[in-house]
């Protein structure tokens, strides 16, 4: 057992003893191995149950409105992703910080379960094993070993906040990770190819989607009480397969998150189909960037991309008499 | 009268394709200039239908979105100049909203072109008819709109008839 988690585990302890939160919101091992859960914990005896490792991929700030108490307060393990999300939602007031306990943790990427279990083929995989810099993966017969460094999800690998940037407690070390400049190679490498080519890309990438809204569910910033795509009056949009209201279903999602994705990666490790929904995130990222200079979930004073203006904004992409 | 969920059908003499362009205008500044171009009597293209909304700042991208999905060959957006929106700031917000929006459908490869956005004020009729006429030659170029069209998209469900 590592250090960190075990400090999680005392720190746990002591603040549901003292009563300074009623419940904690953290990660424990689920029934999958290499996949970490989402845990409730409110008594200070089941404190115990909380973990840290690399599989603790869900972001719990999706979960901060359902469990905020009327009095109170509830604590949440936030790694640098969750730490953003939970900045972005106190910028769009949703719930008053007093009521929230951040634990930090200095976060060093999670690992990508689905790439291992696609390499591994239709093995059952019965226990992963994370050591310094090696995943070592163990099933029915075999032992594989994976390196750490390159299993990472994509997102983990260019992450420039591994520290939420607000917290009452960190744990671990404060050691920040090495200088990560991110030129958006990917996005740029996407955009080279005709629109033909990406529109072909998007046909094919998105015809399994059964718009399942996983992508949704999981977001935390997705929080509407009536998501567009449930509406009834007016129906803008159909609730078929086909593939123009699948690709409508995706423009709208990511248009409803521009300015507001943390880019934490979470619709795409929960969709069922294995869609990957990462040039999107990415290209998001990218745009908020490029065309606003600025950066989700960092800076609690400054609203969200898409609800102010600049005066000089770009507007290279209106038309003028010829 | 034009909605988006029936886009006209356009031919020539000559029974060519022709563009269908649907257009969302600003009450207060475009709407008015293309009023004006009507008044002043300059011609251009009869391709375009239009839509009035009471600022840009009101058209949401489901409106963009649907127009395409439904058939139109293009969308053209305008409203008043940086700093003259008479509710201020709308079109200052919108003009971020459609920045992304157009990064978001190149990015998915629509054709750079199918959407279109200007400033057109209420005086500005000779400028109204001049975008209209490079739009409408831009959407021809472009051919028939085939990206994003839903299949049977004049077969409507039964909550959207209501």
């Amino acid at each position: 057992m590592n250090k960190l988690e075990n400090d999680l585990k005392e720190l746990g302890k002591k603040i549901l003893l003292d009563k300074t939160v009623g419940k904690i919101i953290g990660y424990s091992y689920g029934t999958l191995a290499g996949k970490c859960v989402p845990v409730f914990i409110d008594k200070p005896e089941e404190a115990g149950k909380l973990t840290w490792n690399s599989f603790c991929d869900t972001n719990l700030a999706r979960y901060i409105k359902k469990e905020i108490p009327k009095e109170g307060k509830i604590a949440i393990i936030a790694k640098g992703c969750t730490g953003r999300a939970i900045t972005q939602l106190l910028i769009e007031k949703q719930f008053p910080r007093e009521k929230l306990y951040i634990l930090g943790i200095n976060c060093a990427g999670t690992i990508d379960r689905r790439r291992i279990a696609n390499e591994l083929g239709s093995t059952e995989i019965l226990e992963i094993i994370e050591k310094e810099d090696k995943i070592l993966v163990k099933g029915t017969g075999f032992e594989k070993e994976f390196p750490r460094a390159e299993y990472l999800n994509y997102l983990c690998k260019v992450c420039k906040y591994p520290i939420p940037p607000i917290y009452d407690v960190l744990v671990g070390t404060k050691e920040p990770k090495g200088h990560i400049h991110d030129k958006y190679e990917d996005t740029l490498e996407f955009e080279k190819k005709t629109p033909d080519e990406k529109w072909a890309y998007f046909n094919e990438t998105l015809k399994n989607c059964t718009r399942c809204y996983a992508c949704r569910e999981a977001c935390p910033l997705c929080y509407c009480l009536e998501c567009f795509c449930d509406q009834t009056q007016p129906s803008w949009f159909c609730k078929s397969a086909e593939h123009s209201e699948i690709a409508v279903f995706h423009l709208v999602r990511a248009m409803h998150l521009a300015g507001r994705c943390v880019a934490c990666g979470d619709c795409n490790v929960v969709c069922p189909m294995g869609i990957d929904l990462i040039p999107i995130t990415r290209k998001l990222e990218k745009i908020v960037k490029d065309r606003f200079d600025a950066e989700v979930g960092i800076d609690p004073s400054k609203p969200p991309s898409l609800s102010t203006f600049c005066i000089e904004d770009q507007e290279e992409f209106f038309e003028e008499e010829e | 009268m034009t909605t988006i969920e029936t886009p006209i059908h356009i031919t020539n003499e000559l029974d060519h394709w022709e563009p269908k362009i649907i257009t969302f205008l600003c009450n207060w500044c475009s709407y008015a200039g293309a009023d004006l171009a009507g008044v002043s009597r300059i011609q251009y293209p009869p391709n375009i239908r239009i839509v009035r909304v009471p600022c840009s700042g009101r058209i949401s991208p489901y409106y963009l979105l649907k127009s395409l999905q439904v058939g139109w060959d293009g969308v053209l957006i305008s409203g008043c100049h940086p700093g003259d929106c008479h509710y201020l700031s709308g079109n200052l917000v919108a003009r971020r909203r459609f920045a992304v929006l157009k990064d978001l459908l190149d990015f998915f490869g629509i054709e750079p072109g199918r959407v279109n956005f200007s400033w057109v004020s209420a005086a500005e009729g000779e400028r109204f008819a001049k975008i209209v006429r490079k739009v409408v030659k831009k959407i021809q170029k472009l051919g028939p709109i085939k990206k994003l069209v839903k299949e049977n998209p004049f077969q409507p469900n039964k909550c959207e008839a209501q």
